[in-house]
C-alpha cells in the first residue's frame, strides 16, 4: 500500500519532468512536414549569430569562472583560517543574490556605472563585458562559495597550512599548491554551475545589450518556430553536461582516508 | 588554534587583507546596487527627498502586476514543495528501489538549473497552441486543451506549472538531505510508545522538518519572484507581473518616470526581503530545540 | 521455571538466503534480567527487533504474558525500548519526551504530569524537565529516553545496547542504574550488548549468541565457569587456551609442552594420540607453586604488563604460551621477562573444550 503510494507520487511528479523533454525534444525534430529530421539543429548551427553569441557566453562563463575562483577560494580560506567570527557576515553575503532579484541588481548597476557616473563601466564595450562578468559573479556566489566552503570543512587547512609554512612555504604558494589542489574538486564543481548558470543567462545580458546566448534564444523564440526546440535541447544537454561532470569529477576525485569515530 | 604572526604589529591590516577584494566586490556589485535602489525610490527629479515614487506605484497596474508576482510565486512554491516533498518521502520512505535515488538527484541538479528561455521553449513545445500535448488530445481524444480546461501556458497558470519544472527538483535537493537527517530510532520510538504513523508525523518529523521546509519555501518564492526569462519568453512583455515591468522600465521607460523604476525594484526587495524575514523569524521560534 | 512470561518459539528469521536467526527458543520469567551477549552480526539484535515488532519472523512465535504478539504492529505491543543513543525527540523537551507515551494513548493532562513527575524523580533529574535533549549529556540522555519508556507502563523492557555510545565511567555508573530501577520496577528486561563485563554484571541469566544461534543460556556464574562451547569459553573473559595430546584417556591426562596435565574428569570418547584443547583462565593459574594448585608446568617468562593492581604475565610452555594474572605487590618487583618459571593450577579449573 505505502509502496504503491510511493510509486505514484513519484510517477506523477515526474510527469513535470519528462513531458516537457519529450515535448521539446518531438518539436525539435518535427520541421520537415511528416517525418523526423534533424532540420532544426541545422538551421540553428549554421546560423552565424549562433555561433557568435554562443562563443561570446562560453568565453564569458569561462572568464567569470576563474574570477569566481580568485575571489572565493582565497575568501573561504581566509576566513576559515584566520577570521571565523566573520563567517556569517560573508555567508549573508553570499546568499543575498539569492533575495534579490538579477534584475534589481543590474537595475542597479546600469544607475550607478552610467557613462555620467564616476565608474564609468558602461560607456565602453569592454567596461560593460567587465560589468557583466561581476554581474555573473555575483548571480553564481551562492554556489561557488558554498561549493567550495564544504570542500575547504573536509580538509584540515589548518594543519595543511602550518606544515607548508614550516617548509618555508609563502602565501602564493601555500594557495597554489596545497590549497587549491585540495580543493579542486569543490571548485569545479562550483566552476560546472557557474557554466550552467551564465551560458544561457537572459536578464543581465540583455539589460546590458551584451551579444549573448540569452538575448539570442529570445530573438530565435520570437520569430521561428521549430528551432527553439532544437535549442532548448541543446541548453539542456549542455546543463546535463556540466552537472554530469560535476559527478563524474566527484567520484573520480581521491576519497579522504575515512574517520573513525 | 591559531597562527603564530610574525609580526603581531601588523596583525590587523593583513588579517583584513586577506578578505578586502571579496568585500570591495560584495560592497561594489551587490551592496551598493541594492542602495542606490533604496536611495533613488525616494528621491525627487530634483534631488530631494521624497515619498512620491513609492507612492506612485498605488496605481491599479503596479498593484495587479505585484499582486499577480504574488500569486504565481507563491503557488508554485506552494505546489513546489508539495510535489518535490512527495517525490523525495517516496524515495527516502516509500520502499524505492535504492537505484532510483542518485539519478533523481543528479538530474534534479540539473532541471533546477534548467530554467530561463529554454524552459518556455519547452513548455511551449508541450503545453502550447501547436503543443505536443495539446495536440494529442485533440487528435486523439477530441479535447481542446484550452476550450475544455481554460488552461492558457500564456497566462499566471500556464506560468505556474512552468516554474514548477525547476521548484519541484530545487525541493527535491534540499529536502531530501533533511529527510535523510530523520533517525530511524525517532520513528521507531514512537512506534514502540504506542504512536501511529499520522502521530509521528504530526508530533515528531514534521516539526523538526520544519524549519527546512519554510526556508525552501522562502526560497522557492524568491526564485520564481524575480524569474524574468521564462515569463518573457512565454507571454512577451506584454505579460503583467512586477520582473516584467521592470525590465520593460529599465529598457524604454514605460512608466515615465525614471523615480517610478526605483521605487518598482525596491518594492521587490521587500517582498523577497519580507518573505525571507518571515522565515528567519519562524524558524527562530521553531528552532528554539536546536544548538 | 513457572509459565514463562516472554516465550520466544522456534523462531527463525531469513532475509533473502541468508538465514540471521536459526530455531531460537527461550522463555524468560516474570521480573527476570535477561541479556543476549554476542558479536555483532550474530542474530542478537534481529532477536530483540523481532520481540519489538520491527522484524517479523520467518516462522515460530513470540508470545509476551499469554498473548501472541507475533504479527501485531510494535504500536500494539506495549512493550517499551530504549535505544543504541539519539532516539530522544529532539523537538520536545525532556517532560514532553517522557509524556509521549501518555498523550498518543490519549490519557487526561493531569495523568500525564502526575507520570512524568514521577518518572523525572525515578532517573533522578527531576530540575531538567524543561531542558532539550542536546542540551543533556550521554548518560541524562538514555536515562530520560529509558523514562520515556518506562511511563507507558509496559509489560517488557527493551534495551538495545543503551550504554555502548557513552563513555567508560557513565557506562558503569548508568548500568548499575539501570538494574536499580528494573528491579525496584520488577520488568521483565531483555539487553542488548555486545560487552561480556556488562552482560555478566547486570543480568539475570545471559543467552551467548553466535552465528544466529543461542550457544549458551545461564547465570553469569554458569557462562563464566563452565562454558559449553569453545566460542563461549573464548567471548566471554580471557582464556588461554592449551592444545594437548591424549596420553590416558581412562584417567584423563593430557600432554601438554614437555609437562602432563591431569584432569578432574576422565576424557570419554577420547583415546591417546588424540589432541584435545585445554582452557584456563588467567586467575586460575599462579606463579610458582601453591597449595590446591596440584599440577605444575615449567616454562620461561616472555612478557609482563603492570596493569595496575594486576600484573599479568605471559609464561611460553615450549609451543604454547598463558597469560596468568598476579596481585601487585609493593614489596616485591615483577618478574623479569626471561627469568625461568614454574606455573600451577588446580585440574577442578582445567576446562575441557570440545
Amino acid at each position: 500500500m505505502k509502496r504503491f503510494f510511493a510509486w505514484s507520487a513519484f510517477l506523477l511528479g515526474s510527469l513535470i519532468f519528462i513531458l516537457p523533454l519529450i515535448g521539446m525534444t518531438e518539436f525539435s525534430l518535427s520541421m520537415r512536414r511528416g517525418e523526423y529530421s534533424f532540420d532544426a539543429y541545422a538551421s540553428v548551427l549554421s546560423d552565424p549569430q549562433f555561433r557568435q553569441t554562443f562563443t561570446y557566453s562560453v568565453v564569458m562563463a569561462l572568464v567569470t569562472i576563474v574570477f569566481g575562483i580568485l575571489l572565493v577560494v582565497p575568501t573561504a580560506y581566509w576566513v576559515r583560517l584566520r577570521m571565523p567570527h566573520l563567517r556569517p557576515i560573508v555567508e549573508f553575503i553570499t546568499l543575498m543574490p539569492l533575495v534579490i532579484p538579477a534584475i534589481v541588481i543590474v537595475f542597479g548597476y546600469i544607475r550607478l556605472y552610467n557613462t555620467s557616473s564616476w565608474l564609468p563601466l558602461t560607456g565602453t564595450s569592454t567596461g560593460t563585458n567587465i560589468l557583466l562578468m561581476f554581474g555573473y559573479t555575483a548571480l553564481a556566489l551562492p554556489y561557488m562559495y558554498r561549493a567550495v566552503d564544504t570542500g575547504l570543512r573536509s580538509i584540515d587547512i589548518a594543519t595543511l597550512t602550518e606544515a607548508a609554512q614550516s617548509l618555508g612555504a609563502g602565501w602564493v604558494t601555500i594557495f597554489g599548491r596545497v590549497i587549491l589542489p585540495n580543493v579542486f574538486v569543490a571548485v569545479l564543481s562550483g566552476a560546472f554551475l557557474t557554466f550552467a548558470i551564465v551560458i544561457g543567462e537572459f536578464t543581465l545580458a540583455a539589460l546590458l545589450n551584451r551579444p549573448a546566448f540569452g538575448p539570442y534564444l529570445q530573438l530565435v523564440g520570437a520569430n521561428k518556430a521549430y528551432e527553439p526546440s532544437a535549442l532548448a535541447v541543446i541548453s539542456f544537454v549542455i546543463t546535463w553536461l556540466c552537472m554530469g561532470l560535476i559527478q563524474i569529477v566527484v567520484r573520480l576525485a581521491p576519497k579522504p582516508p575515512a574517520q573513525s569515530h | 588554534m591559531s597562527l603564530a604572526s610574525p609580526s603581531t604589529g601588523r596583525r590587523l591590516p593583513t588579517q583584513w587583507l586577506g578578505v578586502a577584494p571579496f568585500f570591495l566586490f560584495a560592497f561594489l556589485f551587490l551592496i551598493l546596487p541594492a542602495l542606490s535602489i533604496v536611495v533613488g525610490a525616494f528621491r525627487g527629479p530634483e534631488g530631494g527627498f521624497t515619498l512620491a515614487n513609492v507612492a506612485g506605484l498605488n496605481t491599479p497596474n503596479i498593484r495587479n502586476a505585484y499582486w499577480v508576482s504574488i500569486r504565481v510565486s507563491f503557488w508554485s512554491a506552494l505546489l513546489g514543495c508539495l510535489v518535490g516533498f512527495a517525490m523525495s518521502a517516496a524515495v527516502v520512505f516509500g520502499g524505492l528501489p535504492r537505484f532510483i535515488r542518485s539519478p533523481l538527484l543528479t538530474f534534479s541538479g540539473v532541471a533546477s538549473n534548467f530554467a530561463g528561455l529554454p524552459l518556455a521553449f519547452a513548455f511551449i513545445a508541450t503545453l502550447g497552441p501547436a503543443g505536443l500535448i495539446t495536440v494529442w488530445l485533440r487528435n486523439d481524444f477530441g479535447i481542446n486543451l484550452r476550450g475544455a480546461t481554460g488552461f492558457n501556458l500564456f497566462s499566471t497558470t500556464g506560468l505556474i506549472v512552468t516554474y514548477l519544472f525547476f521548484q519541484v527538483p530545487l525541493m527535491i535537493l534540499i529536502i531530501t538531505p533533511a529527510l535523510d537527517g530523520l533517525r530511524r530510532e525517532w520513528r521507531e520510538a514512537a512506534e514502540m510508545l504506542g504512536a501511529t504513523s499520522l502521530q509521528y508525523w504530526r508530533m515528531v518529523a514534521f516539526p523538526i522538518l520544519l524549519p527546512s521546509l519554510l526556508g525552501t519555501f522562502a526560497l522557492l518564492f524568491a526564485n520564481s519572484f524575480g524569474a524574468v526569462a521564462t515569463a518573457f519568453a512565454l507571454a512577451g512583455p506584454q505579460l503583467n507581473i512586477a520582473p516584467i515591468l521592470l525590465f520593460s522600465q529599465i529598457r524604454g521607460d514605460v512608466l515615465g518616470s525614471p523615480g517610478l523604476g526605483y521605487a518598482l525594484a525596491l518594492g521587490m526587495i521587500v517582498i523577497t526581503g519580507l518573505a525571507n524575514t518571515l522565515y528567519l523569524w519562524l524558524r527562530s521560534r521553531t528552532e528554539r530545540w536546536q544548538k | 521455571m513457572a509459565e514463562p512470561f516472554l516465550k520466544i518459539d522456534h523462531v527463525r528469521k531469513t532475509f533473502g538466503t541468508t538465514t540471521v536467526v536459526q530455531d531460537f527458543n527461550l522463555d524468560v520469567g516474570s521480573g527476570e534480567f535477561i541479556s543476549f551477549l554476542g558479536p555483532s552480526g550474530c542474530g542478537k539484535t534481529t532477536v530483540l527487533r523481532m520481540v519489538a515488532g520491527f522484524e517479523e519472523p520467518t516462522s515460530g512465535s513470540i508470545v509476551v504474558g499469554g498473548k501472541d504478539v507475533t504479527r501485531l504492529r510494535p504500536n500494539q505491543r506495549n512493550i517499551g525500548m530504549v535505544f543504541q543513543a539519539y532516539a530522544l525527540f529532539p523537538n520536545l523537551t525532556v517532560a514532553q519526551n517522557i509524556a509521549f507515551g501518555l498523550k498518543v494513548a490519549g490519557e487526561p493532562r493531569a495523568d500525564i504530569e502526575k507520570r512524568v513527575a514521577e518518572m523525572l524523580d525515578l532517573i533522578k533529574l527531576q530540575q531538567f524537565g524543561d531542558r532539550y535533549p542536546y542540551q543533556l549529556s550521554g548518560g541524562q540522555q538514555q536515562r530520560v529516553a529509558l523514562a520515556r519508556a518506562l511511563a507507558p507502563k509496559p509489560k517488557l523492557l527493551l534495551l538495545d545496547e543503551p550504554l555502548s555510545a557513552l563513555d567508560a565511567k557513565v557506562r558503569v555508573s548508568l548500568r548499575d542504574e539501570i538494574r536499580a530501577i528494573q528491579k525496584e520496577l520488577g520488568i521483565t528486561t531483555v539487553f542488548v550488548t555486545h560487552d561480556q563485563e556488562e552482560a555478566l554484571s547486570i543480568s539475570d541469566r545471559i543467552v551467548v549468541m553466535y552465528g544466529g544461534k543461542a550457544e549458551q543460556v545461564g547465570t553469569p556464574f554458569e557462562i563464566y565457569n563452565r562454558p559449553a562451547t569453545k566460542f563461549v569459553a573464548n567471548f566471554v573473559g580471557t582464556l588461554n587456551v592449551l592444545e594437548g595430546t591424549v596420553t590416558d584417556a581412562a584417567s584423563g591426562r593430557v600432554k601438554v609442552g614437555s609437562g602432563e596435565v591431569l584432569l578432574k574428569d576422565k576424557l570419554n570418547g577420547s583415546k591417546a594420540g588424540d589432541t584435545v584443547s585445554l582452557a584456563l583462565r588467567p586467575e586460575a593459574i599462579s606463579l610458582g607453586r601453591q597449595p590446591g594448585r596440584e599440577t605444575t608446568l615449567g616454562g620461561e617468562i616472555s612478557e609482563v604488563s603492570f596493569l595496575g593492581s594486576v600484573i599479568r604475565v605471559r609464561v611460553g610452555l615450549g609451543q604454547e604460551a598463558v597469560s596468568l594474572d598476579t596481585f601487585n605487590s609493593p614489596a616485591s618487583p615483577p618478574p623479569a621477562v626471561g627469568d625461568k618459571a614454574e606455573i600451577s593450577f588446580s585440574p577442578d579449573d582445567v576446562l575441557v573444550l570440545h
